[in-house]
């Protein structure tokens, strides 16, 4: 087939082109990721006992509010890497931006604190099985956003991956604050944000074969 | 003062380009026509000045790289320059070809490969050589169709939905699954 015949089929009967693909494809893959997230919280590991008394806690909406903004600039993220060509100038200092507030919060936090209650702090009480739970609840949030881009056209596809699993897993941490007990800062900013990279660089790896088109 | 007449000459082929796509995704096919074919020369060159060594590839890539663009032509977003859009999409396809053929030359022993010799030559560069109205045998029925009658024969989505029995919206799902499908088989993916 010449290609300019490949030009007239192309454009013959090519119609209207599909309006707002993104912004569909991701309401769905958000209105499946969430709700099942939040399910498999409910039914495996269950809500905080004491979820009221958290709620008036400051330490409570600093976990919440780093999970939610990390979420929201790496959703943005994926946006952007799902089409061909967006700009990626701004990314890292956006993604960085969170992650370097908490540090900073964290810094301050165990400065203030006596050098032998330093390493209590850190590691709170749940510290061994967090990650590993944060990068379950991400999962049904992962997969639903890979689908998401799949219908889209990545060219970066390493990087596409891994803000897809950077978004799964901030979605996922922030279903995680309501069984999580811990409320200090340089808790969230190690074991968090290491929950938090585990769908990350799992997207980073299988990018290139999960987002081929 | 040469750079700036460059820059002035692109700038007007961008913008020339990007309002008949933009016109194209609005139904005005005419536009999107032309919008193609003015792109098919540019993929042209920008392939040919890529691929010296094999000027045969640079019809197929330039195939894919359309089928891509048209079966991607949503993702477009008109805020944005056209030149990166398309760029991107022309860089990833270049690359994700390059991948493919390194994989198929690791199968076989390039030295012993002395059609190699001969295969390349200007004449036949005009000519793509996979026939991708061929490969169209090779979807299923409820995607074939629609293409046939209404990208092929260029019926209507109503006439094309009398005559096949499917329904209108069937159609129109079976041309875009089609030619996504398409691109998949090109792209070795199935």
């Amino acid at each position: 087939m010449k290609t300019d015949d490949l030009v007239v089929m192309l454009a013959t009967g090519a119609g209207i082109a599909p309006k707002h693909v993104a912004a569909r494809r991701y309401t769905i893959a958000l209105g499946w990721g969430m709700p099942i997230s939040f399910a498999l919280m409910l039914t495996t590991i269950g809500l905080l006992s004491d979820i009221k008394g958290a709620l008036v806690l400051p330490g409570f909406w600093i976990k919440f509010g780093f999970v939610v903004s990390l979420a929201a600039v790496s959703l943005l993220a994926t946006l952007r890497l799902s089409r061909p060509g967006a700009d990626r100038k701004s990314l890292p200092v956006m993604l960085s931006l969170p992650v370097v507030i908490l540090w900073g919060l964290a810094v301050v936090t165990l400065v203030q604190t006596d050098s032998e209650l330093r390493i209590p702090l850190l590691m709170g009480q749940t510290w061994a099985e967090c990650p590993g739970l944060i990068a379950m609840l991400s999962l049904p949030i992962f997969v639903a956003t890979l689908w998401a881009i799949r219908g889209l056209a990545p060219t970066n596809l390493r990087l596409a991956g891994g803000s897809a699993g950077l978004f799964a897993g901030a979605a996922g941490a922030s279903i995680y604050t309501l069984h999580c007990p811990e409320m200090d800062a340089p808790f969230i900013a190690v074991w968090y944000l290491s929950g938090i990279l585990i769908p990350a660089i799992v997207g980073l790896v299988l990018g290139s074969r999960l987002l081929r088109w | 003062m040469q750079r700036t007449i460059t820059q002035m000459r692109l700038n007007k082929t961008e913008s020339l380009l990007r309002e008949r796509l933009v016109s194209g995704l609005e139904g005005d096919e005419k536009a999107y026509l032309i919008f193609l074919k003015d792109l098919s020369t540019h993929l042209r060159a920008f392939f040919r000045k890529r691929l010296t060594q094999l000027p045969d590839e640079v019809e197929d890539l330039v195939q894919e790289t359309l089928l891509a663009i048209h079966n991607q032509r949503h993702t477009y977003d008109a805020g944005q320059p056209l030149t990166s859009w398309i760029h991107a999409i022309a860089k990833y396809k270049f690359v994700d070809f390059l991948r493919r053929r390194a994989g198929r030359e690791a199968l076989n022993d390039p030295l012993d490969d002395t059609s190699e010799l001969f295969a390349a030559s200007d004449s036949e560069a005009a000519d793509a050589r996979r026939d991708v109205l061929k490969m169209l045998d090779l979807l299923p029925e409820r995607q074939r169709l629609p293409i046939q009658h209404v990208k092929i024969e260029g019926l209507s989505i109503v006439e094309a939905a009398d005559i096949t029995g499917m329904s209108e919206s069937a159609i129109k799902v079976g041309i875009h699954r089609g030619l996504k499908a398409l691109a998949a088989i090109i792209g070795g993916l199935k």
